[in-house]
């Protein structure tokens, strides 16, 4: 669970706009007075079961803003926006929408009262094409037939005319995550919407679509339309934001124009006390390569899902593998992981082979696998705190033998991860502990041990902050008492806290290897994006001087290669 | 710490053990009551007709064992359904394993008609074991090979286990005489009888013996933790490096095993031979007392001896009030639909509770309803969700 | 040997496969339609009875098979309605939920049977539905005695497979259907009444797969008699995951079962036929083995089996 904050505990003297109640002056100064609110949101709570996700929060929202929707993870912002497009109803509060009333019931009301929105998980049917996505619910028809030709058409002339490109014709599956947010901002704005949510648009893309992303955004506004954006990331509301309200516990800590704001200030308002921007970590002492990828190739159907990947992670170090989603992650975790032989090369554990080793062979010798954070896979929610904390060693001594299981070893364990990883939330049923919990229950089920070879695969993801810091810290300890980690995360930003040294995987392909402080956040975009960055930076060399790249050359010099190279 | 907490989850079991209990009771007596209104309906007596029910299946101690030897072939398939619902499996071919059981044990009994009583009964019923859990074993194998789901093999595969034996007893075993039947066996086979006067025989015991196993199996053994993890979280478990395609297929073998078993006591302990078609649906049946049972492996004894009562008490009210027992099969399915629906039976429970609290209940049981047969036990999901949104 | 092969490509053995396709087909495809929507129908099975049933009962009570066909319909509706009660309202297990269905419908008919007719094994004869011809057709060579003399319901199948595809798959209640069984969340958030919308596609799928009860009980015999469906709907859901979830394809693998179901027959009037339940076993080993096949490269609906809670979508 998130730490509640109540008024009284604040570290932080809330600011002048955050006090719940009647209209304050936006803004601070006054000079020039905004126009009247085009959508209001006024004390809106809504409780989850044991969860309070909004607790009295307050929002307004000025006609053709950018209006950024700042928080944490677990902050509530979802859940707001969720409430406001009628897909929860609230539990006590008031929207007003161009100062009247407004009662959303269901998405349809959000729709006639001028409101899209373009959901964190996109709402689309992976097996219909574009058009289909875009239309369903309000198809162009032609003697009780849809008329296909005229949803290309309408679909066409919209991505034109706000500059979304996208082919109608294609199916949704087939297309990059950037391309089916595009088809999710074009549903919304061919159904008329005047306001657009958009719930963490950027968590998803690479920097380079994310500009491209507000280039959009700021074009929507010149049309007029009215933008209400969810992030966590300052940059980004410093970038792109007119307004920025802060969320933090499910109320707002204050809103402010972006003008008159720092980052810093926005992070303590955003966490409640004074944050270091970035966690400074000690340099690696840097011990034998503990686990090794050669030429590792996983074939799938028509294309290589994973291409002669040549990796080494070294005692006391974290290599983290950044890439777009979709890049051949999912393979490389398989792989690594013993649930998938790979078609070509071998993986090396200590530098033995481990092929024909299963994922409960690995894990023996001293393998540990964090899942990822969401969609949560570690844990079992129906088995109790005791069972998930067991599980994956239960096979064996000490905590069964010749196959029945022995309590009290059990029960032992399970008090020991719960206290050293600070897991709470009682002994039941794991389902019943927040996300952060489940979490750190199962990276304290894998690192409890002290392995010393790690995967940890989205290990932070849709985990509260409390959590993230937890688990981050975790990662590093373990670093430091010499494990080596190998972590696989979408998030940028944790990447580079992190990683001692970075791999970008494209296509299936290590594209680039080195160490951290010679990647920008630029290049890593364009190299997850499979280009390359432009020569001229004198930090090319970061592409290619990768340590276990030296064999690699030969095999990986194909199409693709000299194509990513344009 | 240690024992305050086994402290604190004691009462907290029992007390989902009671909601439990008190829900089933409730569907229970719903889909008695729509038995009721459809006896009036058709214009029967409805009092005469559950008087010679009740009679039937409690009214005396003839009545009592009555029930009880009804429920024997319904403890075993019961349980069989139960733990493979457990390892989140859907096991409807009960019935065709005990078919195959109970021809093997059949066949096994004449052929070491020479061996001592003891050794004998012990290895029919280990053949009716193995032939069921062989039987159990090809859906299961189907299902982790080539992901056909189980539901539809185990079915497709009652009604060739039930052609299978036919043609077997016709074609190989058949005794003289019009029916489709095997010899009876020879009288030192035979299960002894455990009260004098009454059809019930040991299998009670081994019955009762059997549901202890599969509950320490389930609960204390690696193998069983296994079985419970892919049945409720199949994620978890891949994630946790346990095998999930093998345990499928042992899953189903173990399950068609005690289901097999069902087929031999009905052999050893109650027909003495194996008869063609011999069986009213106890597969079917076992359905329901796995359900009534919420897969729990003690549970399945008292489920099972509520659907032995059932068609104790619907032979009795067919003999007696001469309305057909038939009608018990319909209650039995009313029962698995209401003890199925979370939904209906909490709906009155839910109208006091906030609407956000509701919600969260939901949400927890969409989440296992995802996993699979997790459904079925639903009920402790619900609990726990409203214990912990509290007052 | 040739006999054998005689029986197969007799022109009898193709019309009886016709007739026995439809109950098996208008079922798959009342399961295709279900499960477009998400929701698992494994209560063919009890609709196919419940409709029989039903529909032989109203034929001897009026005297007119038509006034049978439209009992069988609501017999069909009332059953997927429970369905849609159960599964959509209550949130039981989409399976546990038609296995429920499937006995209660057993149990009652059977009692019924007993009840109305005295007898547990089969009802008399009820006045049955005409064989239809298609004027002119009966002239042309092969398709001329294939296609004349049916049941009407057996041409319903015939139309209802390529009607319901185009419906389906170029109308817009179509679309919204399969919006539906993909991804619920995604059809709530655009207008579509997802609730609504599943439980009508459930009673409509009740009075088809219902109709292909009356078929059992009106067009292919004239009389119910204890548990007719035998499987077939159970069958219709293997051949609907066979076809794809395809209504065209649900019938041409429904057709497929009932050609096996056909010769089965045929080679038991044969002079000398092989042992008769060796026989009889072919239709459930092949759906067994159709299951099989069909399963390692299905896709099905990916909501399928889910419970959605319109405007509680917890995606988190
Ligand atoms: N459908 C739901 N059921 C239960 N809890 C929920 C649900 N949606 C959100 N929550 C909880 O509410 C809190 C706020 O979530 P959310 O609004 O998604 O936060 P944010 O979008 O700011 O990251 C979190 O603790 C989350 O776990
Ligand atoms: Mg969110």
């Amino acid at each position: 669970m998130t730490v509640s904050h109540n008024d009284a505990g604040r570290p932080l003297p809330p600011p002048a706009g955050a006090a719940p109640g009647p209209a304050p002056t936006p803004g601070g100064g006054g000079a020039d007075a905004p126009p009247a609110p085009a959508i209001e949101m006024i004390g809106i709570y809504k409780r989850f079961g044991p969860v309070q996700a909004s607790a009295g929060a307050h929002l307004r929202v000025y006609p053709g803003e950018i209006h950024c929707l700042l928080g944490e993870n677990g902050a509530g912002k979802s859940t707001l926006m969720k409430i406001l497009y009628g897909l929860y109803a609230m539990d006590a509060g008031e929207i007003r929408i161009r100062g009247r009333t407004a009662v959303i019931r269901s998405p349809g009301d959000a729709m006639r009262a001028g409101i899209g929105m373009v959901h964190q998980h996109f709402m689309l049917v992976d097996d219909f094409t574009v058009a289909e996505n875009v239309i369903a619910g309000m198809e162009p028809r032609r003697r009780g037939l849809i008329d296909m030709a005229a949803a290309r058409r309408l679909v066409a002339e919209y991505s034109r005319r706000f500059g979304l490109h996208v082919d109608p014709g294609a199916r949704v599956e087939d297309l990059s995550v950037g391309q089916q947010q595009r088809v999710e901002i074009l549903k919304a704005l061919i159904r008329g919407a005047e306001f657009l949510i958009l719930d963490e648009p950027t968590a998803v893309l690479t920097p380079q679509e994310a500009d491209e992303l507000f280039r959009v955004m700021r074009q929507l506004k010149a049309e007029g339309k009215t933008i209400i954006f969810i992030t966590h990331k300052l940059k980004e509301t410093m970038a792109v934001a007119d307004r920025v309200t802060v969320l933090r516990a499910g109320r707002d800590a204050g809103s402010m124009p972006a003008s008159q704001t720092t980052p810093q200030r926005l992070a303590e308002l955003m966490v409640g006390r004074r944050v270091l921007l970035q966690v400074p970590a000690p340099p690696a002492q840097r011990g034998p390569a503990l686990l090794q990828l050669e030429n590792v190739t996983v074939k799938g159907a028509g294309k290589d899902l994973l291409r002669s990947v040549n990796l080494q992670v070294r005692g006391g170090e974290i290599l983290g593998i950044a890439g777009v989603e979709g890049n051949g992650q999912l393979e490389l975790e398989e792989v690594v992981a013993g649930w998938r032989t790979p078609d070509q090369g071998r993986v090396r554990i200590a530098g033995r082979d481990v092929a024909g080793m299963g994922p409960r062979r690995r894990r023996r010798p001293g393998c540990a696998h964090i899942p990822p954070g969401r969609p949560r896979r570690g844990p079992a929610p129906a088995l109790s705190v005791e069972q998930n904390v067991v599980l994956g060693r239960h096979w064996g001594q000490p905590y069964a033998r010749l196959g029945v299981l022995r309590r009290p070893a059990v029960r032992e364990l399970a008090d020991a991860v719960t206290s050293r990883f600070d897991v709470r939330g009682g002994r039941g049923p794991v389902g019943g502990l927040s996300g952060g919990n489940q979490q750190k229950l199962v990276v304290g089920r894998e690192l409890y041990h002290n392995p010393w070879v790690i995967l940890a695969c989205q290990p932070t993801r849709g985990v509260d902050v409390g959590a993230i810091e937890r688990i981050h810290r975790e990662l590093l300890d373990m670093r430091a008492r010499g494990a080596a980690v190998l972590l696989i995360s979408a998030d940028l930003d944790e990447l580079l806290a992190l990683s001692d040294r970075l791999a970008v995987i494209y296509e299936g392909e290590i594209v680039a290897e080195g160490e951290t402080g010679q990647f920008t956040e630029e290049m890593l975009g364009l190299l997850m994006a499979g280009q390359r960055p432009s020569g001229g930076s004198g930090r090319n060399a970061a592409g290619r001087n990768g340590t276990g790249r030296d064999g690699a050359g030969r095999d990986g010099a194909g199409p693709t290669e000299a194509t990513a190279g344009d | 710490m240690t024992e305050r907490t086994a402290g604190r989850r004691l009462p907290a079991a029992w007390a989902e053990v009671l909601g439990e209990l008190a829900l089933t009771a409730a569907a229970v007596a719903l889909a008695l009551l729509a038995g009721a209104a459809l006896l009036a309906l058709a214009g029967y007596d409805v009092r005469d007709a559950y008087y010679n029910l009740w009679d039937g299946a409690f009214g005396s101690v003839y009545s009592v064992a009555d029930t009880l030897v009804n429920a024997m072939p319904l403890l075993f398939a019961g349980l069989a359904v139960a733990f493979a619902f457990r390892g989140g499996l859907f096991n409807i071919g009960a019935e065709g394993q005990l078919y195959a059981g109970a021809l093997a044990t059949a066949v096994t009994a004449a052929a070491l008609a020479e061996w001592p009583s003891v050794p004998l009964i012990a290895a029919a019923m280990l053949a009716g074991a193995l032939a069921g859990g062989l039987w159990g074993l090809v859906p299961g194998a189907l299902k982790a090979k080539t992901g056909a789901h189980e539901v539809i093999t185990t079915i497709m595969l009652n009604y060739v286990a039930i052609l299978l034996t036919t043609h077997l007893v016709k074609q190989y075993f058949k005794a003289p005489g019009p029916v489709d039947q095997t010899a009876l066996i020879p009288a030192h086979a035979r299960l002894p009888e455990l009260i004098a006067g009454t059809r019930l025989t040991w299998a009670v015991v081994i019955g009762v013996v059997l549901v202890a196993a599969v509950d320490w199996l389930l609960r204390r053994t690696s193998f069983g933790f296994d079985v419970v993890l892919v049945g409720s979280n199949p994620g978890a478990a891949v994630y946790a490096g346990v095998p999930v395609a093998a345990r499928t297929v042992w899953t189903m073998a173990v399950s068609g095993a005690v289901a097999g078993l069902a087929g031999s006591t009905m052999v050893l302990g109650v027909l003495y031979r194996f008869i063609a078609n011999f069986s009213p649906g106890y597969g079917f049946t076992a359905v329901a007392v796995a359900l009534v049972a919420r897969a729990r492996p003690w549970g399945v004894l008292p489920a099972a001896v509520l659907f032995g009562a059932l068609q104790a008490g619907g032979l009795t009210m067919q003999l007696f009030a001469r309305i057909p027992a038939d009608l018990m099969t319909a209650v039995q399915g009313l029962v698995i639909l209401f003890v199925a629906a979370p939904g209906l039976l909490y709906a009155w429970r839910r109208l006091p509770v906030a609407a956000p609290r509701a919600g969260t209940a939901m949400t927890m049981t969409a989440e296992t309803a995802a996993e699979g047969a997790a459904e079925t036990a639903a009920g402790p999901d619900n609990e726990t969700a409203r214990r912990e949104a509290g007052p | 040997m040739s006999e054998a092969l005689e029986a197969i490509f007799h022109v009898n053995t193709l019309t009886s496969t016709l007739r026995l396709a439809t109950p098996i087909a208008l079922a798959a495809m009342a399961g295709t339609l279900s499960e477009r929507v998400g929701v698992i129908n494994l209560a063919l099975e009890a609709k196919l009875l419940a409709g029989a049933f039903a529909g032989a009962y109203a034929s001897y009570v009026t005297g007119s098979a038509w006034l049978g066909v439209g009992a069988a319909v609501l017999a069909g509706v009332l059953i997927g309605a429970l369905l849609g009660l159960f599964t959509l309202r209550w949130r039981a297990n989409h399976v546990v939920a038609g296995i429920g269905l499937n006995i209660l419908a057993l149990g009652l008919t059977t009692w019924l049977l007993q009840v109305i007719w005295g007898s547990r094994g089969t009802s008399p004869v009820v006045p049955d539905l005409p064989g239809w011809s298609i004027p002119g057709l009966q002239a042309v060579p092969l398709l001329g005695p294939l296609l004349s003399g049916h049941s009407p319901l057996v041409y319903v199948m015939l139309l209802a497979g390529p009607l319901l595809w185009v419906w389906l798959f170029k109308t817009p209640g179509g679309l919204r259907a399969r919006m539906i069984g993909e991804h619920p969340e995604a059809a709530d958030t655009v207008g579509i009444p997802v609730r609504r919308t599943q439980f009508l596609l459930l009673l409509a799928a009740g009075a088809l797969a219902a109709l292909g009860g009356a078929q059992l009980s009106l067009g292919h015999l004239s009389w119910f008699s204890q548990n007719m469906s035998a499987g077939r709907g159970y069958m219709a859901l293997a051949a609907n995951v066979f076809g794809r979830w395809n209504p065209l394809g649900s019938m041409l693998a429904a057709l497929l079962f009932a050609f096996t179901d056909a010769l089965q027959m045929r080679v038991q009037t044969l002079p000398s036929p092989p042992p008769t339940e060796l026989v009889q076993m072919l239709p459930y080993l092949l759906t067994i083995l159709v299951v099989a096949g069909a399963f390692r490269k299905a896709r099905p609906p990916a909501a399928l089996g889910r419970h959605y809670e319109p405007g509680r979508s917890g995606t988190e």
